[in-house]
């Protein structure tokens, strides 16, 4: 055998260890349940703003907090900390990618992922802006 | 039904070129294959001459559609949804291209307008590798043609066509005020033009000059990556399986120049329009081109082996089917929105993913396949590289080089893993050192190798050759360490001593590769330039490599918040980076005191520019930045920050806005808190405490103004800010003309408002007190300061100056080795 392929062993097999070592190492998606049951852990919760709860950011006391409450599909909520700015389209998002550990009764957050409704589909629900534009009477 | 105010020619026209491109590059790769297999020497010339004017006419096809789509949305043609959905009535000219491809469809123009360009030049250069070559690049102008065509095959639909009109697109189905009768299942109405005044607009992050220029050479360099792949294909398929490998090579590096030359772009975008604070983000989008640019570096390198020393040609196939291969990986990982969570960056779903999986394997698995069944035939040295042999290191180095890339698109395909398996994989806590942890490693032994394989050479070198030649460049790499170790610094310490040392060592052998290949061109090459390609490349890289090492892991947040309420935080965890600022009121931060001194807008568009005084606590420095940001801009509400930066020469302060007020808010909901108090009294309020220092009756007022009855009291107040500050307000209550008046008085620095609401007979007072952000103009910024940035950008145009002048000797070689034989 050369040189050169056992060299090349080494490193593809080196690389196989990598992708593996990567595949222990990632986090999962999980939901507030799934989420709390593992208190500490990292996580990306998938859920959406509570818009019926107030949203606590007061930039000018604090830039660097930020707390709401997010409700997943499943009906179940908790309360999220963000030590960071208010993502601005926080609102208006239809699904956030939560990614941080539940802690102590709150979920702490590391980064949010906003995931807004496109353009494209927004302009379909608010079908136009013409002056005449009166729903029909049934 | 007629339509008013539509113009339907270009759309007609549009259609007709799309049908004659997808006729024209079958035609020529049907006639260019026939052409490559005639065995008769009369048949091929007559085959590859048909095969010529049809690709022609591909190309007048490819640039006449490229043409009328430019011509509608520069004419903001708005009856088609392609100029409606991306550009807009105030966009600058300079943007147009910009919106031709935010757009699937333009990007897919715009590549086989790439494809067309390099197609000419093949026919005019590449001889008799012309029909096999062309045979490939003209299936590949097929496959394109097919994404922008939108036709319906037994209910399939195929492509998405660019030439749609806006009222067969689907999105006034649930618009009944278009529709007649107010009914949408009945038609348009016929006038419905008169309501779609102007178009949606280019998304705010896309418009910036980098995304006018970064595109067209981003996909310049992914349709080049056709032409090695080609090649290869060519060799395999006329057995002629080293001889490819000349005319191949300056396409090669041609490709490596412009591609890498286009992610960089895209970084430079990303760092002056992007906000995540940086060039790079290991985003699968930016990985998605990384990763074929370095297969077909990898391939580069292994076919100079084999045109040096016979070896690697094996691998030299591999790499450029793979490179070839992961371009088109990254057409299906990017458009395809299989990435969805995972990338912010990535296209919307258009539905072609069947079309575009397709696209992916037409091309790989069958070249692999082929590859394989003819491995065995292509030639291989027997005779082992010598350890001491140029070929041997380089190697090595090519395949470090090509394994991180499989390493690194390995991690970046979780979401495709998770879809073939049906697993729920997420990517790890801190996704970016997943990938920054390995490939620390590969910059160090890549950047070693780079540095004393040009001191080795081809076959054998000996071994006093070598030390005597590398003596000079490794003494100043030991020395300008030192310096470094002495006076420089690596600050990043969040990942352990082992990772920082990492940096370090991979810092000294970036130095190591400038230095050795800096002087390479004067100890190994004379100092002369025209051969020196390769060693300025390499210089250029090595400085990629310093300027992404000290700029990322000397990153400095400026904007430090220590005021604040204490928040609960992980150990070693402070991502307190934003700083709020109060209108003209300095806030210290860090080595600079800022000064919000207020916005202007931009005269057209809803963009706001935030004024933001730096000044350095030693007051040498003095500067002004203006971060701007789109606000509630058309439909995408909320903030679209881009920062601004000061750029010295070795470092870059940058900011950018991450919260304004919002507008809504703005609206005062807050009420008065009356408070009862005499003179003397003392009130508190959040941020400090107001002394009430008389309460007085004016004795005369004039009467005309307040009538007979009229009364006027005035309160002095004091306010002791925390601060340290203090004011002085005099509140005023009026009766006049029977009707009580209260003036509020606002301290604006504090967002304290006060009004007198009444004056008992006692002569204790009813004082109203606000506490309200809407009377406060402020906004919530990140700053940031990165050093040596500038050793990056100049390194990746280095790189390109150093590949281009191996390009052009390569080139001339080629020439006069044609004219010899």
């Amino acid at each position: 055998m050369k040189k050169i392929h056992i060299i090349l062993l080494v490193l593809i097999a080196g690389s196989i260890g990598i992708l593996l070592t990567f595949l222990k190492t990632a986090s999962t998606y999980d939901t507030i349940d799934t989420a709390m049951a593992k208190p500490g852990k990292f996580v990306h919760l998938m859920a959406k703003l509570d818009k019926s709860q107030p949203i606590e950011y007061d930039a000018v006391n604090n830039p660097n907090y930020l707390s709401f409450i997010a409700i997943d599909t499943l009906g179940k909520s908790v309360k999220v900390v963000y030590h960071n700015a208010k993502p601005d389209n926080l609102e208006i998002s239809e699904k956030l990618v939560l990614k941080g550990k539940y802690n102590n009764g709150q979920f702490e957050c590391k980064d949010i992922q906003t995931k807004c409704p496109s353009k494209y589909k927004e302009e379909q629900a608010k079908g136009g802006t013409h002056p005449g534009n009166v729903p029909a009477k049934k | 039904m007629d339509y008013i105010g539509e113009n339907l020619l270009p759309g007609q026209l549009g259609h007709f070129f799309i049908v004659l491109s997808l006729v024209a590059s079958l035609l020529a790769t049907v006639t260019y294959f026939l052409a490559a297999q005639s065995k008769n020497e009369t048949d091929s010339i007559a085959w590859k001459k048909l095969a010529r004017y049809a690709f022609i006419v591909e190309v007048i096809s490819v640039f006449s559609i490229f043409g009328i789509l430019f011509y509608i949305i520069h004419n903001h043609l708005f009856e088609y949804h392609y100029a409606w959905k991306h550009s807009s009535r105030s966009l600058e000219f300079k943007y147009l291209l910009a919106c031709f491809w935010e757009g699937q469809e333009g990007s897919f123009l715009l590549w086989s307008a790439c494809h067309s360009i390099l197609g000419v030049i093949l026919i005019k250069r590449s001889g008799k590798w012309e029909a096999p070559v062309m045979t490939i690049v003209s299936f590949a102008q097929f496959a394109l043609a097919t994404m922008v065509a939108g036709i319906y095959i037994f209910g399939w639909k195929m492509g998405s066509n660019p030439f749609i009109l806006l009222r067969d697109s689907g999105v006034f189905d649930n618009a009944p005020g278009l529709h007649i009768n107010f009914d949408v299942n009945q038609p348009l109405r016929p006038d419905y033009m008169q309501s779609v005044k102007d178009g949606n607009d280019l998304n705010p992050l896309l418009q910036n000059y980098w995304m006018v220029i970064h595109p067209p050479v981003l996909f310049m360099g992914f349709a080049s990556t056709i032409v090695p792949f080609a090649f290869a294909m060519a060799g395999l398929w006329k057995k002629q399986f080293g001889e490819w490998t000349k005319p191949a090579l300056p396409w090669a590096l041609f490709s490596a120049a412009v591609l890498g030359v286009g992610i960089m772009m895209g970084g430079m975008w990303a760092y002056e329009s992007l906000t995540f604070g940086g060039y790079w983000a290991w985003d699968p989008v930016e990985n998605a081109s990384l990763v074929p640019w370095m297969i077909l570096v990898s391939g580069l390198h292994t076919l100079l082996i084999y045109r040096h020393s016979g070896h690697s040609l094996r691998a030299t196939y591999l790499f450029f089917i793979l490179a070839f291969g992961f371009i088109l990986y990254s057409t299906f990982l990017t458009r395809s929105g299989i990435l969805g969570e995972s990338s912010v960056h990535a296209f919307t779903d258009l539905g072609m993913n069947f079309q575009l999986l397709t696209f992916l394997l037409i091309f790989v698995l069958p070249s692999l396949a082929f590859f394989f069944y003819r491995y065995k035939q292509i030639p291989s040295v027997q005779k082992e590289e010598n350890t001491s042999s140029r070929e041997f290191w380089m190697f090595i180095g090519a395949l470090v080089f090509f394994l991180s890339a499989i390493v690194i698109i390995g991690k970046t395909s979780l979401p495709v893993f998770n879809k073939i398996f049906g697993t729920q994989i997420a990517p790890p806590e801190d996704a970016e050192f997943a990938y920054n942890s390995i490939q620390v490693y590969v910059a160090i032994i890549v950047a070693a190798l780079t540095a004393i394989s040009q001191y080795l050479k081809y076959k054998d070198t000996s071994g006093q050759y070598f030390w005597k030649k590398i003596l000079i460049p490794t003494v100043i790499t030991a020395a300008l360490s030192l310096l470094f170790f002495l006076f420089g610094e690596i600050n990043y310490n969040k990942k352990g001593p082992i990772f920082q040392g990492s940096i370090w060592l991979a810092v000294i052998c970036s130095i190591y590769t400038i230095v050795a290949n800096a002087g390479y061109i004067w100890l190994g090459l004379k100092g002369n330039l025209k051969l020196s390609g390769g060693s300025i490349a390499h210089v250029g890289f090595g400085m990629v490599l310093l300027g992404i090492l000290i700029s990322s892991s000397n990153k400095e947040v400026l904007s430090n918040n220590i005021g604040g309420i204490p928040a609960p935080l992980a150990e070693g965890e402070d991502p307190r980076e934003n700083l709020t600022l109060v209108k003209d009121m300095t806030a210290n931060m860090g080595r600079y005191s800022l000064t919000y001194e207020g916005d202007s807008a931009h005269p057209k568009k809803q963009l706001w520019f935030y004024k933001v005084r730096f000044k350095s606590n030693d007051g040498k420095e003095e500067f002004v930045l203006m971060p701007n940001a789109f606000v509630n801009y058309k439909g995408n509400e909320g903030l679209m920050a881009n920062p601004d930066a000061k750029h010295y020469w070795d470092h870059d302060v940058f900011t950018y806005i991450t919260s304004i007020p919002n507008p809504e808010n703005a609206k005062d909901t807050t009420s008065f808190k009356p408070y009862t108090r005499k003179q003397g009294d003392s009130l508190f309020y959040s941020k400090g405490f107001i002394i009430v220092q008389d309460v007085k009756q004016k004795d005369s007022v004039p009467q005309e103004l307040f009538g007979a009855q009229g009364m006027l009291y005035e309160v002095p107040l004091k306010i002791y800010s925390k601060t340290g500050s203090v004011f002085s307000v005099t509140s005023r209550l009026a009766n006049a003309k029977g009707e009580w008046f209260a003036i509020p008085d606002t301290i604006t620095s504090e967002s304290l408002i006060l009004q007198l609401q009444k004056v008992n007979p006692d002569k204790s007072i009813e004082l109203g007190v606000k506490e309200s952000n809407a009377v406060m103009k402020y906004v919530t910024l990140k700053a940031y300061r990165f050093p040596l940035i500038k050793l990056l950008w100049y390194g990746v145009w280095i790189t390109a100056i150093g590949i281009i002048i191996s390009m052009v000797r390569r080139i001339r070689l080629n020439r006069a080795s044609r004219t010899e034989s």
